[in-house]
């Protein structure tokens, strides 16, 4: 095939080719952004329901625009309506979960770092199989576990505590700590830990002096993972606590579930923005460590 | 005695997490299995009963109706979370100008919980106030969608509202890969006169196996130990036409004091997970040590 | 004929112009060099020759067709990359095969051809295998492979020697130009190791910031650098580049070097100059590669030099040892047989028919 058939024919290609790309340019486009509606969607709705009241919601459909913007659901939401017993809202239950997801995740971290360090800086032999051992932690189906756990939790008194939560938490937690922290100091040169050493400097020294503060990105990274789990989590809090301790997706569920009277469906909706608002924040602040800790454990692990 | 404290401190430190591990993970995980051969009902039992559990799980309707929906579930959830992520990953491969923002988009629904997505999209299937009146208001008169209260159509909500959280996370582990190809294989399949659609099909998506290997993983894991997104969306209904194994283990547990039934399901879903995950984690493995 | 042309091509990277009107030629079956540091614009000369990067200014033409606009596999070229950029998940086979099918070249052919190139770089044990099971040369010798197959007017080399190590690389030199030899293609073949440039071209193009800096076959450049940065770049070690001052008298000039005296000057009576010289006492960098320096008088025309030596490397079969001319270094290239010592007043011999001139201001050859 050589260039002399078709000189002439090459102003033809051109536009032609230019043509399709164009088109294929806006098809891209346009399947890009009926995607992204299709993830906006639920977000707007939420939004949008929260501040309607029980009558536009009825009177309009799922996307109409409120009236005006009424707070009275969100109000109810976080602080309730002052009835007494019976009445359940989100403001309790929401510091629960930050009483339960801070100590959990610093626990969890640091044991995570700590025993990263250990399997990746002082091989000996079988630490391989270690790190696997760990790691089989990631991937157990907690129901698993869930019998056992109760039992524990109420033989040490702890059941239906926050506290019971902080430590479930920051077990469960140890392995994807683990995993983070392993991967991440697999490819910090060791040769950084041996000229250390040479130096003096003993285990936790190289660790706190050497080690921690080149560790941000993956500290940043884990602390993300860890935090979003946690607050997210629903098994755990649904099993093991009820009523006052429980955190906030427990609380949330309830809120919904419970068919007292009338269904209010904003109040409803402002409920699931108060409890998904943390992690979301944090997500679009921090995105892209959340984006590494994701691809990074799954693609390594 | 500092001596030997020193050269085994890294030992040591490594004590805590491998006890924790081994008594609350695979101790516990042992418990489970052992109560689930006993005739354990509110309290556990410890004296064994052989596989009776076992039988008297496989011989429940409840308990074939949670498997089945969990291999529905599982087959549309894995087929079209990766057929999205795969598609979105190859569209946002191609020099995009709001790429940023449109990760964004598609990825934060991964950071709500299943409870929260569950409760959004309870709303947005509501009956009477939701998908389907938008329809009927915007002039399709006769446009039905009660598949939240339809004991045939009630899994496929699940499905909806699990591709909807999950998807963006397939796409970011593709589009991940597809960044990490060294951009000169497409500059020599360029001069060997492949076309933009020839060369995902034949060499990108080829070398993208290990990324769909993960994602497969991940997404039936995911899929195995569906809970929280069931209590939210359908709490198992309408009857019990949603029901899966996770919700059928803590049912039994905790409502119906069926402990050691309960145990074995729990060893069963145990079994399921690790059926996939041992594979995995081997070949992974193998990979590791032969580069 | 003439098989590739460049006419006045720029290119620029954002603000950065990394490629400024330049102009070359080759003719058919020529092997052209493209040499220079990182960032001299070598690698995106190559990418535009491909069709692989867009031009801003200026034509390129093959076989006197004008391809500036034309897409990569229209333009008759191949390339060899320098990661080799075999298809991972295809066999040596399909990898060989693959461009004649995207061409849609009938069946018989493609075998034909496959048969053809493969005992011909003796790949027919490896059809079967993946990239990943091959060494470094056999994944050279399938790139080669998958690029000889198209029969291409043009052969393009991206710095496919670079990821191999010392001992490979000089093997597969060789094959590569054991091969030029044989098929006798026009080929382009950019790298940044001069040695590797010097063996394998029949012409080469040195470039540094974006700017051809001279091409020349590979003798004229080692012999008469064009400019300070061509006679730096190449030779190793590089030409010696001594300052000091042209002096005229009547036709009859002299080398004086700085910190030296009248009675030191050089004579450079036979010395082909670019353009006549008026101006006396004009500054100038002296340049003599180590290999002529003698340690023995070896022709009438070798100028004598008493100077102390410093430091002396051994190579194995050379030695390189640095001097102390008039407070600056120059260094000379023997073989060890020769007794050098260190801190030793010696007496040394410049072949004066290999020196090289510069402006010192505008390091050009004068």
């Amino acid at each position: 095939m050589s260039v002399n058939n078709t000189i002439t024919s090459y102003k033809q290609l051109e536009e032609r080719s230019k043509i399709t790309n164009l088109l294929l340019r806006w098809f891209l486009y346009f399947i890009l952004i009926l995607f992204a509606f299709y993830f906006i969607f639920p977000l707007y709705v939420m939004i949008v329901t929260s501040f309607k009241t029980m009558e536009e919601i009825r009177q309009g459909t799922l996307l109409t625009w409120p009236s005006q913007l009424n707070f009275e659901s969100w109000a109810v939401a976080w602080g309730g309506r002052g009835y007494g017993a019976g009445d359940t809202f989100l403001r309790p239950y929401f510091w629960n979960s930050i009483k339960m997801v801070v100590p959990a995740v610093i626990f969890s971290t640091f044991i995570g770092a700590m025993t990263g360090y250990v399997l990746t800086k002082w091989r000996f032999k079988g630490d391989r199989w270690i790190f696997l051992f760990l790691l089989f932690g990631c991937f157990i189906p907690f129901q698993a576990i869930l019998l056992p756990m109760a039992r524990t939790l109420g033989v040490l008194g702890i059941s239906n505590s926050i506290l019971g939560l902080v430590v479930v938490h920051s077990i469960y937690g140890i392995p994807f700590t683990t995993l983070f922290f392993r991967n991440y100091y697999v490819s910090i040169p060791d040769e950084l830990i041996k000229a250390a050493r040479i130096d003096g400097a003993g285990f936790f020294k190289i660790f706190f002096k050497i080690l921690l503060p080149i560790s941000a990105p993956i500290i940043v990274v884990t602390v993300i993972w860890q935090f979003t789990q946690i607050w997210n989590d629903f098994l755990f809090g649904a099993t093991f606590s009820f009523g006052k301790a429980a955190p906030i997706q427990v609380a949330l569920n309830n809120m919904v579930l419970s068919s007292t009277s009338v269904k209010e469906y904003n109040v409803d909706m402002a409920s699931s923005i108060i409890a998904g608002f943390p992690t979301l924040i944090v997500y679009v602040l921090a995105g892209k460590y959340f984006i590494r800790g994701l691809t990074s454990g799954a693609v390594k692990g | 005695m500092f001596k030997w404290l020193e050269k085994n401190l890294p030992k040591i430190v490594l004590a805590p997490s491998v006890g924790l591990i081994s008594w609350f993970v695979y101790g516990f995980i042992l418990w489970t299995l052992y109560i689930s051969f006993t005739n354990s009902k509110i309290l556990p039992k410890y004296e064994l009963w052989g596989v009776g559990q076992y039988v008297k799980l496989w011989g429940l309707r409840k308990w074939h109706i949670a498997v089945d929906n969990l291999l529905i579930f599982t087959v549309l959830f894995l087929a079209i979370c990766i057929v999205i992520g795969v598609v979105l990953a190859i569209f946002l491969d191609q020099k995009i100008r709001a790429e940023g923002v449109l990760r964004t988009i598609y990825l934060y629904p991964m950071a709500l919980s299943f409870i929260v997505t569950g409760t959004a999209w309870k709303w947005i299937l509501n009956p009477t106030l939701g998908i389907q009146k938008l329809f009927i208001d915007m002039g399709f008169e006769n446009f039905t969608f009660d598949w939240l209260v339809n004991r045939e159509m009630a899994i496929y909500t699940i499905v909806i509202a699990g591709v909807w959280q999950s998807s963006g996370f397939v796409m970011a582990l593709f589009l991940a890969g597809l960044r990490s190809i060294d951009d000169e294989i497409v500059k020599a399949a360029k001069i060997d006169g492949a076309g933009l659609f020839t060369v995902y099909w034949k060499i990108l998506i080829p070398m993208m196996r290990p990324v769909f290997f993960t994602s497969f993983v991940i997404l039936v894991h995911i899929s195995i130990k569906s809970y929280d997104l069931i209590v939210a969306l359908t709490q198992g209904g309408p009857g019990i036409s949603t029901t899966m194994p996770a919700l059928f283990m803590t049912q039994t547990a905790f409502h119906k004091s069926q402990v050691g039934l309960s145990a074995a399901s729990a060893m069963m879903m145990f079994m399921a997970v690790a059926a996939v995950i041992i594979p995995y984690l081997y070949s992974e493995l193998r990979r590791e040590n032969v580069s | 004929m003439i098989a590739l042309k460049i006419q006045d091509l720029s290119k620029n990277f954002g603000s950065t112009e990394v490629l400024k009107k330049i102009n070359v030629e080759v003719e058919e079956g020529n092997f052209l060099v493209l040499l220079g540091p990182s960032g001299c614009g070598k690698s995106t000369l190559l990418n535009i020759i491909a069709g692989l990067e867009t031009i801003d200014e200026g034509e390129v033409f093959i076989d006197d067709y004008n391809v500036s606009k034309v897409e990569p596999k229209d333009r008759n070229i191949a390339m060899v990359f320098q990661s080799y950029a075999l298809y991972p998940s295809m066999n040596v086979k399909e990898n060989i095969t693959f461009g004649l099918k995207q061409s849609k070249t009938p069946k018989d052919k493609i075998e034909e051809q496959l048969k053809k190139i493969s005992s011909f770089l003796k790949v027919n044990e490896l059809l079967n295998r993946k990239p990943s099971q091959l060494s470094g040369g056999q994944r050279q010798r399938v790139a080669i492979g998958r690029a000889l197959v198209r029969e291409p007017r043009i052969f393009l080399f991206d710095e496919p020697l670079s990821n191999l190590d010392a001992k490979l690389r000089v093997e597969m030199r060789r094959e590569i130009k054991i091969l030029h030899q044989k098929l006798k293609t026009t080929v382009v073949y950019v790298t940044h190791d001069q040695t590797e440039a010097m063996s394998l071209g029949t012409k080469i193009a040195i470039m540094n910031h974006g700017v051809i800096q001279q091409s020349d076959t590979p003798k004229n450049i080692y012999n008469k650098p064009q400019n300070v940065f061509v006679a730096d770049f190449i030779g190793s070690p590089p030409m010696n580049l001594t300052e000091g001052k042209l002096t005229k008298e009547g036709n009859n000039f002299y080398f004086v070097p700085n910190d030296a005296n009248e009675t030191n000057k050089i004579p450079l009576k036979n010395y082909d100059f670019v353009k006549p010289i008026n101006e006396n006492n004009k500054e100038v960098l002296f340049g003599i590669r180590p290999e002529h320096i003698f340690h023995k008088k070896t022709n009438e025309n070798d100028f004598e030099v008493k100077m102390k030596s410093e430091l002396n490397e051994y190579i194995g079969h050379e030695q390189i040892v640095t001097f102390n001319y008039f407070n600056q270094e120059i260094l000379g290239k023997f073989s060890s047989t020769i007794e050098m010592g260190t801190n030793k007043e010696v007496s040394l011999h410049f072949d004066l028919t290999q020196v090289s001139l510069f402006d010192k201001n505008t390091s050009q050859r004068i």
